[in-house]
């Protein structure tokens, strides 16, 4: 298969998601898709496979002109997507979703497919059972089981829009390993859409990258990380310099701490905090770093040992008494629960003032303050749902207390887009450039 | 076993008729995703005017047909608001539940005293001579057998079929049922259609069987408050829904029961409550732990039908609007 982009333009309100994008893909290629959050990229894979029409230009598959207004028509052209969130039905089995939505003509009774799933999962190396519900399945299973799917349906092109977002290092090598054989073996067209370079560079044999909806580059496999990331952003990058900061007295200490929740355990764990610190938590989702997250707030009470905050024994004590003594907690799903569609700017930061009455006029001008300190791009009326991703985000940040004793941030550069992303190259650095933005004096930064 | 018992429970039986109907049609529309609370206002008009055409027909099938198009047309009407006009389904189904109880009350002031004979009890041959089973269950009304009809029918389609599949994405997750060639909200339309009719059965099973005639106010106010409450109970699984049913019958019968003797001395207001009161208590006992114990210890098969038996989520996007982009 041949698939061939011909001046793909696509543009939602103002913004130019895909400006003439042409393009050349080969089979038996594994293509990585490469940009920054709202670089255009899944735009651009989304109208591959049918989930939006494009504004103009064409699609030829082997030559010929693809009609593809729905996804089920990409399908039957051969095209497949994976998404980031792989579509599917929780309360269904394995084998309900593996046969709902089958082309007619080449429909298998439940028997045939349940024998077929276990072949191919065998094939693959796949942990899956027919028996299963969608909703005890990790994303990496869910995705193992998309993909069955998907080359069931006769698939000739298999788009996957950033499979490696939390699914583990196992489930990685197992699905990069698929796919290998499937470009190599079984000549697909694999498009992996991404922004991790580590991913593009250890799969891809050829990357695209593209930038504000506009394709920069076209490069044949290997590429260097730096020429990658000048095409990403437009610039090379230099970390910025860390500024060496005194530490201060002892703010958090772990003293033989065991936590547990029903997949995890953490055992005996100690760590000392100091003021003026900054601690990043690496590993992968649900090694329990969340769990550890949750007990510096109070969130999940220890087993056994000892959470000191500022040399005071908190130990088992209300979330409410580590918020008094200053510990101030941001999760993971904080877009999704800090923030209330429907209210403005300023009402979302009265409702963090204390007090009956509101006095509307100051908590404007307090409203109007925060929007400069923290670069947020919109007004104190504006409604949050009008803010785009990043300037959300910011805005969270001028949400927190003043003056924390101990900041507990949880993926806080998670959904970040271009303009948050510019600030700094690396991730690992975002959070302390956000920390140096919204904070004057140093708090303590916890992170993975 | 004693003949007045065997005579309870096979009015037992016939009184739960409607509800079951009703509790099955709503379960219909509510599984792909759209919530249909016209349901009390909704029986008493079918009702009212499945009774109306059969008297001027004289002809009780006509009247049943009369009142299946009645209930399904005001369904249509809160499927249309919603998809097409983008109207709450809460909103519409609300207004239309007060609008239909007092169209009816209006249309059927000079039918109330009106007598028709109403279905007669039918036996089903062979299968009404088994002991006990037979005088309850197959001695009874024809529209009776019909939900038994009913009942195995749904539950085949939904657990059964394709199309059973696509009706249940389509409520829990109409974004993969499109991505997997079903029109999301051409299927609403269908179940909603289906599920009206059945409500509007269930309003004739009341008029032209269960409690024949009609009158003012209607004998089967606040029914479809009751069915919509067992589909709840029911998790939106058709044995469930009906079994729902068939325990308030239970729980009525013997709530009257008490009240009937002379020796038990409780407050009729009391009584009432008691069915309320422990579909509560069973709710709260399905979604505790005890079943995830008590399912961990059954053999693997069973494990995954009980689940599913047992299952009290809503379908994952009932009541919400979905339009493609």
């Amino acid at each position: 298969m041949e698939l061939e982009f011909q001046h793909i333009n696509k543009t939602f309100g103002r913004v130019r998601a895909n400006q003439d994008i042409s393009l050349t893909l080969r089979a038996g290629r594994i293509v990585g898709i490469l940009g920054e959050n709202g670089a255009g990229k899944s735009t651009l894979m989304k109208i591959l496979s049918g989930y939006q029409p494009a504004d103009s230009g064409e699609i030829l598959v082997d030559g010929v002109p693809l009609h593809a207004g729905n996804p089920q028509a990409a399908i039957e052209a051969g095209i497949g997507m994976l998404q980031q969130d792989p579509l599917d039905v929780s309360p269904f089995t394995v084998l309900e979703n593996f046969t709902y939505g089958q082309v007619p003509g080449k429909r298998l009774n439940s028997r045939e497919a349940a024998k077929r799933i276990r072949e191919q999962a065998a094939l693959f190396g796949f942990d899956l059972d027919p028996d299963q519900t969608i909703s005890s399945l990790s994303i990496g299973q869910r995705q193992q089981l998309e993909i069955m799917r998907l080359l069931e349906l006769g698939v000739k092109a298999l788009i996957l829009d950033e499979p490696t977002t939390g699914i583990s290092a196992e489930q990685k090598e197992v699905l990069f390993a698929a796919l290998r054989n499937l470009a190599k073996r079984d000549g697909l067209i694999v498009l992996l859409v991404s922004h991790k370079l580590e991913d593009v560079i250890a799969l891809c044999d050829e990357v695209v990258v593209l930038r504000g909806g506009v394709l920069v580059g076209d490069r044949q496999m290997p590429a260097t990380t730096a020429e990658l990331v000048e095409l990403m952003f437009g610039q090379a990058l230099t970390p910025q310099s860390r500024e060496s900061v005194p530490l201060g007295s002892s703010a958090l200490r772990f003293d033989g701490v065991t936590l547990r929740n029903k997949r995890v355990a953490v055992e005996k764990f100690t760590l000392e905090v100091r003021h003026g610190e900054v601690i990043g938590f690496a590993g992968l989702d649900g090694s329990g770093q969340e769990l550890i997250l949750r007990a510096c707030a109070g969130l999940v009470r220890p087993s056994a040992g000892h959470i000191l905050l500022n040399g005071q024994d908190l130990t088992g004590k209300h979330f409410r008494a580590y918020r008094e003594n200053g510990v101030v907690f941001s999760s993971a799903g904080r877009v999704e629960e800090g923030l209330i569609a429907g209210l403005t700017l300023t009402e979302h930061l009265a409702v963090t003032n204390s007090g009956a009455f509101i006095d509307w006029e100051a908590q404007r001008e307090r409203t109007a303050a925060q929007i400069k300190h923290f670069n947020v791009r919109g007004t104190p009326e504006s409604e949050i749902q009008q803010l785009s991703g990043g300037n959300q985000q910011r805005f969270l940040m001028a949400l927190l207390p003043d003056r924390p004793n101990l900041l507990v941030l949880e993926q806080p550069t998670r959904g970040l887009d271009v303009d948050s992303a510019r600030i700094s190259g690396s991730s690992c650095w975002r959070a302390v450039m956000l920390a140096r933005q919204s904070c004057s004096h140093r708090p303590i930064w916890m992170r993975w | 076993m004693n003949e007045e018992l065997i005579n309870i429970l096979n009015s037992i039986i016939a009184n739960a008729t409607p509800l079951v109907i009703a509790g099955l049609g709503e379960t219909v529309s509510e599984r792909s995703g759209v919530t249909n609370l016209s349901l009390d206002g909704s029986l008493q008009l079918s009702a009212m005017a499945g009774f109306a055409a059969a008297i001027a027909s004289g002809n009780l099938l006509v009247g049943c047909v009369a009142a299946m198009i009645v209930g399904a047309v005001i369904a249509l009407i809160v499927v249309v608001a919603n998809i097409e006009l983008r109207q709450d389904m809460v909103a519409i189904g609300f207004v239309l539940t007060l609008l239909c109880a007092d169209i009816a009350q209006f249309l059927g002031q000079d039918l109330a005293g009106q007598r028709m004979q109403p279905m007669t009890k039918l036996n089903i041959p062979l299968l009404a001579e088994v002991p006990i089973i037979g005088p309850v269950f197959f001695q009874q009304p024809a529209i009776v057998y019909v939900s038994y009809i009913l009942i195995f029918a749904i539950w085949w389609w939904m657990f059964h079929t394709r199309g059973g599949l696509a009706m249940r994405a389509v409520g829990e997750r109409p974004e993969t049922a499109f991505a997997r060639g079903t029109s999301v909200n051409c299927l609403r339309y269908v179940y909603t259609f289906i599920g009206g009719a059945l409500v509007g059965l269930g309003g004739a099973a009341y008029s032209l069987a269960i409690k024949p005639g009609w009158t003012t106010p209607p004998s089967m106010r606040g029914e479809g408050w009751i069915a919509l409450a067992i589909v709840i109970f029911g998790g939106w699984h058709p044995f469930r829904v009906v079994l729902g049913a068939y325990l308030f019958a239970v729980l009525r019968a013997l709530s009257s029961a008490i009240q009937r003797s002379p020796d038990i001395q409780i407050p009729l207001v009391l009584l009432n409550m008691l069915p309320w009161l422990l579909m509560i208590a069973t709710l709260i006992l399905v979604s505790s732990g005890a079943i995830d114990r008590l399912l961990s210890i059954m053999p693997r098969p069973l494990q995954k039908w009980t689940r599913n038996f047992l299952r009290s989520d809503p379908p994952a996007a009932l009541g919400t609007r979905f339009e493609q982009d």
